[in-house]
């Protein structure tokens, strides 16, 4: 054997041997038990674009959670004031970022703003100032406050989300926050992508109000009531009726103090209803509202829609209510669920949703190997006419280069997406390139009269640039390509970039070495290229 | 077996022919990029935002048919396109709203074509936020992916070959966007993506070229520049065919058996491929002819 074969030659064998290693998992279907205790269990995962399923992208309202939060600050300063009988003209939410307080004495404006003081003291308090007489201040939230409030919400929505998925029932789902708004979520092979949207991208806030008879829809709103509205389905045209119901704006009990909620079937009816259960301090306050209230109707409000307002017949304790409407089974399971997962901090709004069906994916598996196959065919064959012997050893580089690429592909889990497919097939038209330019330079060795040997070494020595060259400029774009793109051109980027550094040790070392074994000792006297 | 014998073409002598073609094809792909970044060629919904569906009715369904349907139901602007194989049909509607526009387009086909069921093969929405980040990162990857190009070719070349090498890509990005621009062909992510894997790969024919041409010009310093330019593309000229042969015959069979969702994307590989060719043979040596002419003609004068 030429010196420096042996070497190489394992080294092209122990490749082997990995790449069919780490791509056991993905060509057998079910692995002995002990398999995964000592040997690579990864799989070459197959992008939604091959599998189908559904990718989105939420933007969390983040806004909204800091005004959500204001919101309660002035409800709790309204309740506080209120309990140490410090009267107050108006508290409420101002803008983005403020609360204003209005008082009627100067007096009492500085005793709340020492109260505030104590109590939320990273509120930044204005001086007071007088407004149509009365005295006036507002609270500012911070603006690191405000951030990190937007970013808890990022953080609450994504576990939230996280639990409805889980409670969906969805395999292998991936769900992570992207940027400072943003939530991705992947849902492999899902079958019904709207339902899923549906329940995900739901903010599920939960209220009891009291409902307020005494104003009309119609006629003024008074400051602390408003007009939501009760929809009902009829069962059998399907027409959609809203019937506008006047609430009181403050909320008696929220959907945060429930600890179940279930799907159960009414037997009168037959009909569907969700069942929830309060924590204990829920069920003291239920306890309370409804026997202050015996007589008067409440509304069970989710996202601002009524969707029963029954009248309060006797005092509930115990802690247990239900929500009754029009509800299908699905739509009250999808109800319970959300319940349960507890309500997003913030509306999230849905700005990318790409959804591949199953049949499409499958589709595009076939065709992209079919495709892939002619290509290699027609390569292999291509370079057993043009080049003989020679053009079989490049194909079998080619070959090699695959196997590897394979391989590195299942090692690293990387996603194959269709483009990445694309990019294997184009590897298997690159790769030979670099042997095409190696072999044109042998023949012209060849042709001024060198030895077979000699005209090889000249042959790789001279067309090693030029291969570096070319596999060099590649590989940058597929890096950019890799780092900016998304989903199925990162699938395009990683296969292209793995298969071009592949590409050159097979080409550099692996058919070279074969070349060296036919041809080492100089026995051979014509080369069939 | 070789394709060619030894050839003797005059390539730099036609160079008056293929820079005009050249520079027609160029004028059309920066006519391309320019509409391109006005958002007024026909935009992939990844980077303009809107709604597209590929749906498969049970039974052939006429494009008229359909948009009568959506007209009827209030989807007034909707690009439709069939795919002659299995009764398919591509909705695409610009800048729609997210969440809603998919269901309305289902709902109305429901509506209109109750006796020919569909099924929902895949279904893109983007928002205007998504699409607008999209632009701008997809603007910077191309150009950190220039700019690394052009500075590998400055260092491993001299000025005038860099210059060449350089002309030569830009072209073949041009003539892409060219073809795509007059063939009315989607710009999307996969377009751009194949025009930056053209970019990194039609270097690979100029060098092969370039590194001739310089071992020539080390060996033999008599002859005129244009007959040792002359020389070495013949000399290497099989080998520039047969480079691109290979990758021609992947990327056509990605482009006849792929299907269609990368169908575009191959061709944009396709026109590549074979446009790379062309260029190092007719772009980017003659350039460099040009510029060592000119060196020459200096240096004679100031002797």
């Amino acid at each position: 054997m030429p010196k420096g074969t042996g070497w190489r030659i394992s080294l092209i064998c122990v490749f082997v041997a990995l790449s069919f290693l780490y791509l056991t998992p993905t060509l057998v279907g079910t692995l002995p038990s002990w398999w995964g205790t000592f040997l690579p269990k990864d799989k070459i995962h197959l992008g939604l674009d091959l599998q189908g399923g559904t990718h989105l992208v939420m933007e969390v309202e983040t806004q909204k959670a800091v005004e959500g939060s204001l919101d309660l600050v002035a409800t709790d300063l309204e309740d506080t004031l209120s309990s140490k009988n410090l009267h107050y003209k108006h508290i409420a939410r101002d803008g983005e970022d403020k609360v204003s307080v209005v008082l009627y004495e100067k007096g009492t404006a500085e005793t709340v703003q020492k109260l505030i003081k104590d109590k939320y003291p990273s509120y930044e308090q204005s001086p007071i100032f007088d407004e149509g007489g009365y005295a006036a201040f507002t609270l500012r939230v911070s603006e690191k406050d405000a951030q990190e409030r937007k970013d808890k919400a990022v953080q609450q929505a994504l576990e939230t989300i996280r639990n409805r998925i889980d409670q969906f029932g969805v395999s292998e789902p991936t769900i992570q926050r992207e940027g400072i708004n943003n939530i991705v979520v992947q849902l492999p092979g899902i079958k019904d992508p709207q339902r899923a949207i549906d329940l995900i991208g739901r903010t599920a806030r939960l209220d009891f109000k009291m409902v307020r008879e005494d104003i009309s829809p119609t006629g003024t709103i008074p400051d602390d009531a408003e007009v939501l509205k009760e929809k009902s389905v009829d069962p059998v045209t399907g027409a959609v009726t809203e019937i506008p119901i006047v609430v009181q704006k403050k909320s008696m009990i929220t959907g945060d103090l429930l600890t179940d909620a279930q799907v159960r079937i009414d037997s009168q009816f037959n009909q569907p209803y969700v069942a929830i259960e309060f924590n204990s301090l829920g069920a003291k306050l239920f306890d309370q509202v409804t026997a202050a209230n015996v007589g008067k109707r409440f509304a069970i409000v989710l996202d601002n829609n009524i969707y029963s307002a029954p009248v309060i017949r006797e005092r509930i304790s115990g802690g247990s209510a239900q929500i009754s409407g029009n509800f299908t089974e699905k739509t009250a399971a999808d109800l319970a669920i959300v319940l349960r997962a507890g309500a997003l901090p913030a509306p999230v709004k849905i700005i990318q949703n790409v959804t591949v069906g199953p049949s499409l994916g499958q589709d595009s598996i076939n065709k992209g190997l079919y495709a892939g196959l002619i290509g290699v065919l027609l390569v292999v064959v291509f370079m057993a006419i043009y080049y003989k012997l020679s053009g079989l050893i490049a194909d079998l580089g080619m070959v090699l280069n695959i196997v590897y690429l394979m391989g590195a592909l299942a090692a690293l889990g990387a996603t194959l997406t269709l483009p990445g497919i694309a990019a294997i097939v184009l590897l298997v038209g690159m790769s030979v390139d670099s042997n095409v330019i190696i072999f044109e330079r042998i023949r012209e060795e060849l042709k001024l009269g060198k030895s077979p040997k000699s005209a090889l070494d000249a042959g790789y020595d001279k067309a090693f640039l030029t291969i570096m060259d070319s596999h060099i400029t590649t590989l940058i774009t597929a890096a950019v390509l890799f780092q900016f793109g998304t989903g199925p051109v990162k699938g395009f980027a990683v296969s292209l970039s793995l298969g071009v550094i592949i590409n050159l040790f097979t080409s550099l070392v692996g058919t070279k070495v074969t070349f060296d074994l036919f041809l080492h000792k100089g026995k051979v006297k014509k080369m069939s290229i | 077996m070789e394709l060619l014998g030894k050839t003797r073409i005059d390539f730099i002598g036609k160079r008056k022919i293929s820079f005009i073609i050249s520079a027609i094809i160029s004028i059309v792909g920066i006519i391309g990029v320019i509409q391109v970044g006005r958002g007024a060629a026909n935009m992939g919904i990844d980077f303009s935002g809107g709604t597209a569906m590929q749906l498969k009715f049970s039974k052939p369904i006429s494009i008229a048919d359909a948009r009568a349907a959506l007209h009827k139901n209030g989807i007034a602007k909707a690009d439709l396109q069939e795919i002659k194989d299995g009764n398919k049909l591509l909705v695409k509607m610009a800048g729609a709203t997210v969440g809603k526009s998919s269901e309305m387009v289902q709902a109305a086909f429901k509506k209109e074509f109750a006796d020919n069921a569909f099924t929902v093969e895949s279904s893109t929405e983007i928002g205007p936020s998504i699409g607008n980040k999209l632009r701008k990162d997809t603007l910077i990857a191309a150009v950190i992916s220039m700019l690394g190009i052009i500075m590998y070719i400055a260092w491993r070349f001299d000025f005038k070959f860099g210059v060449g090498a350089t002309c030569a890509t830009i072209h073949d990005c041009l003539a892409m966007f060219a073809v795509f621009y007059l063939m009315n062909k989607e710009i999307n992510l996969l377009f751009i993506t194949a025009v930056l894997t053209i970019a990194g790969y039609s270097l690979t024919d100029t060098v092969v070229v370039f590194d001739r041409i310089r071992e020539n010009l080390h060996k033999n310093l008599k002859g005129s520049m244009n007959t040792i330019f002359n020389d070495s593309i013949n000399e290497v000229l099989s080998r520039t065919i047969v480079t691109s042969l290979t990758v021609v015959l992947a990327a056509s069979s990605l482009f006849f058996f792929g299907g269609e969702v990368i169908h575009d994307f191959s061709l944009a590989l396709l026109i590549g491929v074979l446009v790379g060719t062309y260029s190092s043979v007719f772009v980017a040596s003659p350039i460099v002819v040009l510029l060592e002419n000119r060196a020459l003609a200096k240096k004679a004068k100031t002797v």
